[in-house]
């Protein structure tokens, strides 16, 4: 028998304060197809032990809340009953006294309404369809990489593998291993343990450490002409896909060189171009025929694409600005971030010595245009955002490393207008403290203006970076559209997002566009992924990335990170789960999609 | 520029494990399960199934590994060199017995009234690791099943092993079964939460011999045939299917390669009290005399008809062609199955030499199929008086209930010869029931057909040396050149369909079993978890038909008579009434065609 040991008053506090963390960390981890409805009945009973028993809908309400819904999880209930844990729901949210109920009561609400059709389907007895994907970082990567496969041969010392293995469903390996936001980390299954394992980390090692790698053997030529308007990611990677299918493609381009936004949006200190181009070398290897500035509209219309071959793919990006709407945006001096990135991605480099520069956002291109106004030597660089520091769209890593690069951040001050002197040049940018307000839709409080209380900060350049224009209505991000033989995907469709949705947009239409011709190509790969060894998995910190001391990096275009080193990189891929092989997983190699 | 990498597994091909205090060597990549076994060392297992089933669900595999502080499941851990493993200790019988607790707290443990009793793997588990209480709450899930349908599932005895679905998603590449609801009311259903009716099933029949427990199974119609033996107005008829003869011997340990095998089945069946115990290898025989002239026919004007001419004799795949593959619908030989043609048969020319009238005739199956049961009850099957051809059908395994229900010592009942004149096959016959059998068959008969001399038997027999896939192979006779392929389970199937399509290859004749390995695995025949013994079946049908007088269908001198005294000639305008059909002519998506079974006689 094992030895119990009863903990004293002090030890039990900490093991409970640590069995906390662990639900939430294990909430982070939810699987993609959890059971909606069992969740809104174990938060319920978590709230019930919390209530202090005083008012009736808190004390009597949530149990009877509770009693509802167990009835419907055990089938014994009708389509009415969904109604009544509704109204039951609504009416504690509006009576009970304090939070403890109508915080709990609002949770169950919108629940309810959220994942009705769930509701529905316990009442109806029908059983919930199952998400197909049952790993979660496969789930969550858009474009349904391989991951849990990489990671084992990563471990193992075989990178070209790895990287065969992730260009089957992502020509970008590189790239994402370096600048991808890894949507695929926020639901890994080991933050039930520690945290998410370190999915970009090893991604980017894999590609530092592999020899070049040729891409697969392209299937036998179809015959068929592809035109594809805009090389950047979502261009390329359909070019790229729809080239192995054995279809002949052109690319469009606009401007000089590919890359779209990873090559005028991105800048160097986070994307190298040297391997930028490597990897766009990579995938025209494969026989991809390229314009350059070539541009719809002026060089040619769709109507001549249309007209020239088989079906055209239009990802022609979201690029244009979009506007402050304040006083003072004509003077001189006062530029859009797209114009800056975009001069930078065609190496003009302009000159901010002895400036002082005031950038207008709070999102990761705000965060690009202020380390990028430090590195071209401003004397002084604000950003100024209208919301908490809390609230800004930005990664955390990229708005810390513009703070250590000796950048400001100030925040709740929004811009009212832009001052110039008499030659209509800027001298400052004038702005109204804002507080924060209710909570929107997304989570985030409304900034509030405080009548009365400007300021004015002095500026020789502002630079407004609150969004991109998108050249058509918005869908769910990563969704095509399609009308006759011309799909269009990307940002152009999705609204500025991320370079993997745009990659996963990429490869969608290809698949779609292929099957429209008539054809079924599988881009297949023949790599032998290596077995889940047991693990006992006790608790392990996940290794990050390093930077390069911001008082050095601040000055150049260089690269900034520093991959992980390789026994990092070993052990940060052992803390992979393998999802794959352990729990559902296992039916379908977690791998069928 | 390497990393070192990680170093798991260094040696070469293979392990040395320590396995309670033995050494035991390992091929590299075995899972500790295989290890084991290899060794002679049992560990209990209930949801594997070896290749099709290692997802490590029910955790009674668990073994004690040293330097870890979990329990780790046998079936899908890879050993690894120099693991000391305990594959039974106070922990291990704890953790297996509690687990097996867990699964028996959700089971309807009903035993006694199971189909399964005393051949369940939970069962037999469960008295194994000595389970001799239930500690938790006993709740059982209700069952909502139409008993109407040929399959049966019953929700209340589902352990959740997920074979049904493997087997069905990898070998039959079907997917009819799937993963269904979520969290803790995660289960087994009809994919997409429709009915069997929508789902394509093709009626096979292997969930059910997959699954280790009573929750897949037939609908039972044994009491329906007790019924009839009762009527005392009524000429009970039975056909025994070729495979059969290779399967229901097996809960007796009988020899089923030997002659003596089958005519003790006779001699058994006859205890039961049936008044005529024929055979289908009869039927058998004329179906090669038909679908063997209508191949030939064909040949003759090629321009006439679509290509290749596919076997029609396995219901499941009838249906499978149907549903997934409709554009081929027309390339099915015309001829109606073997147990078709057999009640057709039985209720005219041998009602006719009886001199009563075809409704006092009662036709009995006895097939190693569950897809059988649907067949027969096809309007298509049926008089104009709505009369079914045959009556009902049975699976082997229902034999084998039927002969314990009634108390015979199969083992040493008499041996006897089958009953004439539908009682009479040949070799030939006897192979329609393994993987290439029909196909075999029917190239003996069409040479003597085309040459006008037999060949020697054995010239077709590169059509069967495989296992695993189809096979494809050419014969010249006379003058032309004859491609035929062949296939059995769907998965392989949907292959070699896909190869038909895609590719320019030409064949002449293709042979499909949806079962793998043909009817002698089929989704009727005795259960042995864990095992398949479709080719071991097998190949005692060829030596069935080895140790056969005659083994030619054309020389059947029962099936030429009935040519001669009643239908004339194949393909004459009787032989289209009695022994063709048209395969559009039915509905697909109904299962519950029924041969009007009254209520009560519907058995568990």
């Amino acid at each position: 028998m094992r030895n119990f040991i009863i903990p004293s008053h002090d030890e039990a506090e900490l093991i409970a304060e640590g069995i906390y963390k662990d639900l939430e960390r294990r909430i982070k981890a939810s699987p993609p197809d959890v059971d909606s409805v069992s969740m809104a009945s174990v938060f319920l009973k978590n709230c019930i032990a919390q209530t202090c028993g005083k008012c009736v809908p808190c004390r009597v309400g949530l149990g009877k809340l509770d009693a509802l819904i167990e009835q419907l999880l055990e089938g014994s209930a009708d389509g009415s009953i969904v109604e009544l844990i509704r109204s039951t729901a609504d009416m504690i949210k509006s009576t009970a006294d304090c939070a403890i109920g109508f915080g709990a009561a609002d949770m169950v609400y919108r629940g309810v309404l959220a994942y009705h059709d769930d509701y529905m389907a316990l009442a109806m007895r029908k059983p919930r369809k199952r998400e197909r994907i049952a790993v979660p970082c496969i789930a969550r990567c858009p474009a349904h990489v391989m991951i849990p496969g990489y990671l084992a041969l990563a471990r193992e010392g075989r990178y070209e593998d790895a990287l065969r293995l992730i260009r089957r469903d992502n020509p970008f390996p590189a790239v994402c291993g370096l600048i991808c936001e890894h949507p695929c980390e926020k639901r890994c299954r080991r933050n039930m343990i520690d945290d998410a394992v370190n999915i970009r980390g090893i991604k980017r090692f894999a590609y530092e450490y592999a020899e070049p790698t040729p891409p697969p053997e392209k299937a036998a030529p179809t015959g068929k002409k592809i035109a594809v308007v805009g090389g950047g990611p979502s261009g390329l990677t359909a070019a790229y896909y729809l080239a192995l299918m054995g279809h002949s493609v052109t690319v469009f381009e606009r401007r000089m060189k590919l890359g779209g936004m990873m090559r005028y949006g991105i800048p160097n200190y986070r994307l190298p171009r040297v391997l930028l181009d490597q990897e766009i070398g990579h995938i025209l290897s494969v026989g991809i025929d390229v314009r350059y500035s070539s541009s719809l509209g002026d060089d040619f219309t769709l109507g001549d694409l249309t007209k020239n071959f088989s079906s055209v793919y239009l990802s022609i990006g979201a690029h244009g600005s979009k506007r402050l709407g304040i006083e003072g945006e004509g003077l001189e001096g006062v530029y859009s971030a797209v114009e800056l990135l975009k001069g930078i991605g065609d190496d003009y480099y302009p000159d901010y010595k002895d400036k002082q520069v005031v950038i207008i956002g709070g999102g990761n291109v705000a965060m690009d245009v202020t380390r990028t106004a430090r590195r071209l030597g401003a004397a002084k660089v604000t950003c100024v955002y209208r919301r908490r520091r809390q609230d800004m769209t930005a990664l955390p890593d990229e708005i810390e490393g513009a703070l250590a690069e000796g950048c400001e951040i100030l925040t709740l001050y929004a811009p009212i207008a832009i001052d110039g002197d008499d030659e209509g040049r800027v001298v400052g940018l004038r702005a109204r403290r804002q507080m924060a307000g209710e909570i929107c839709s997304d989570g985030r409080p409304k900034p509030v203006g405080i009548e009365g209380r400007e300021t004015s900060i002095p500026a020789d350049i502002v630079i407004s970076a609150i969004g991109q224009d998108v050249e058509d209505d918005l869908l769910r991000p990563g969704e095509i559209r399609h009308e006759g033989v011309t799909v269009s995907g990307g940002d152009c469709v999705s609204g500025p997002a991320t370079v993997i949705l745009a990659i996963a947009a990429g490869k969608q239409a290809a698949e779609l566009i292929d099957r429209e011709m008539g054809f079924s190509h599988r881009i297949a790969v023949d790599v032998d992924i290596p077995y889940a060894a047991f693990s006992d998995n006790s608790a392990c910190g996940r290794s990050d990335m390093t930077e390069r001391e911001a008082y050095c990096r601040k000055n150049d275009f260089d690269e900034i990170e520093y991959g992980l080193e390789p026994i990092e990189a070993i052990q940060e891929a052992g803390r992979c789960l393998r999802c794959d092989h352990y729990g559902f997983g296992a039916i379908g190699g977690g791998d069928r999609i | 520029m390497t990393a070192k990498s990680a170093g798991v597994n260094t040696g070469h091909g293979v392990l040395s494990l320590t396995v309670n205090g033995r050494s035991v060597e390992a091929k590299k990549g075995y899972t500790i399960l295989e290890a084991a076994v290899s060794a002679g060392i049992n560990i209990p297992t209930l949801c594997y199934f070896k290749e099709l089933n290692e997802i490590g669900a029910c955790r009674i595999c668990v073994v004690e590994v040293e330097g870890y502080d979990r329990l780790v499941a046998a079936c899908n851990t890879v050993a690894e060199d120099g693991m000391v493993i305990r594959t039974s200790s106070p922990r291990v019988r704890e953790a297996r017995r509690m687990n097996v607790q867990l699964i028996l707290s959700e089971h309807d443990s009903d035993c006694p009234v199971c189909p399964r009793n005393n051949n369940c793997s939970l069962q037999s588990i469960a008295n194994d690791i000595g389970v001799f209480s239930r500690p938790y709450a006993h709740h059982v899930p209700k069952n909502t099943w139409n008993r109407n349908l040929p399959l049966i599932r019953e929700e209340s005895k589902c352990i959740k092993c997920m074979r049904c679905i493997q087997v069905c998603d990898k070998v039959q590449s079907l997917d009819v079964w799937d993963v269904i609801g979520t969290g803790a009311r995660t289960t087994v259903g009809v994919a997409d939460g429709g009915t069997l009716d929508d789902a394509g099933c093709s009626l096979c029949g292997q969930c059910a011999t997959h699954c280790p427990v009573g929750a897949l199974h037939e609908r039972n119609d044994v009491g329906r045939v007790y019924s009839a033996l009762e009527d005392p107005s009524i000429v009970t008829v039975v056909q025994v299917a070729p495979a059969v003869r290779a399967g229901w011997g097996e809960p007796y340990g009988l020899n089923m390669g030997e002659q003596s095998s089958v005519r003790k089945m006779v001699g058994s069946l006859r205890q039961i009290g049936f008044d005529y115990i024929f055979d289908t290898d009869f039927a058998a025989d004329l179906t090669i005399m038909e679908e063997g002239s209508e191949l030939i026919e064909r040949l003759t004007h090629r321009d006439e008809y679509r290509w290749p001419m596919f076997t029609s004799c396995c219901p499941g795949w009838v249906r499978f062609v149907k549903h997934e593959y409709p554009q081929f619908t027309d390339n099915l030989s015309t001829a109606k199955s073997p147990q078709q043609m057999f009640g057709s048969v039985s209720k005219s020319y041998f009602a006719e030499k009886l001199g009563i009238s075809p409704s006092k005739v009662f036709c009995v199956s006895f097939m190693p199929c569950t897809a059988k049961k649907h067949e027969c009850a096809i309007p298509l099957f049926k008089d104009s008086a709505g009369r079914p051809d045959v009556d009902v059908v049975l699976t082997t395994r229902e034999m084998d209930r039927m002969l314990s229900e009634n108390f015979v010592d199969a083992r040493n009942a008499p041996e006897e010869e089958f009953d004439s004149p539908l009682g009479e096959g040949t070799g030939a016959a006897v192979i329609f029931g393994t993987q290439a059998g029909v196909m075999e068959a029917a190239l003996r008969s069409a040479f003597f057909l085309v040459v006008g001399e037999n060949p020697d038997v054995d010239a077709f027999s590169s059509i069967r040396v495989h296992d695993k896939g189809w096979v494809e192979s050419s014969f010249d006779i006379k003058d032309t050149t004859l491609s035929v392929a062949v296939a059995s389970g769907l998965q392989n199937t949907r292959s070699l369909l896909k190869h038909i399509e895609e590719s320019s290859c030409h064949y002449d004749f293709v042979e499909i079993m949806a079962c793998p390995g043909g009817c002698a695995g089929g989704g009727g025949q005795p259960i042995h978890d864990g095992k398949e013994l479709a080719f071991a079946r097998g190949a005692n049908l060829r030596l069935l038909d080895e140790s056969s007088c005659v083994r030619f269908s054309h020389e059947n001198a029962s099936v030429q008579k009935l040519y001669e005294e009643y239908i004339g000639k194949p393909l004459s305008e009787k032989a289209h009434h009695l022994l063709h059909t048209h395969h559009g002519g039915w509905d697909f998506g109904s299962l519950t065609y029924l041969n009007s079974y009254p209520e009560d006689s519907i058995g568990p």
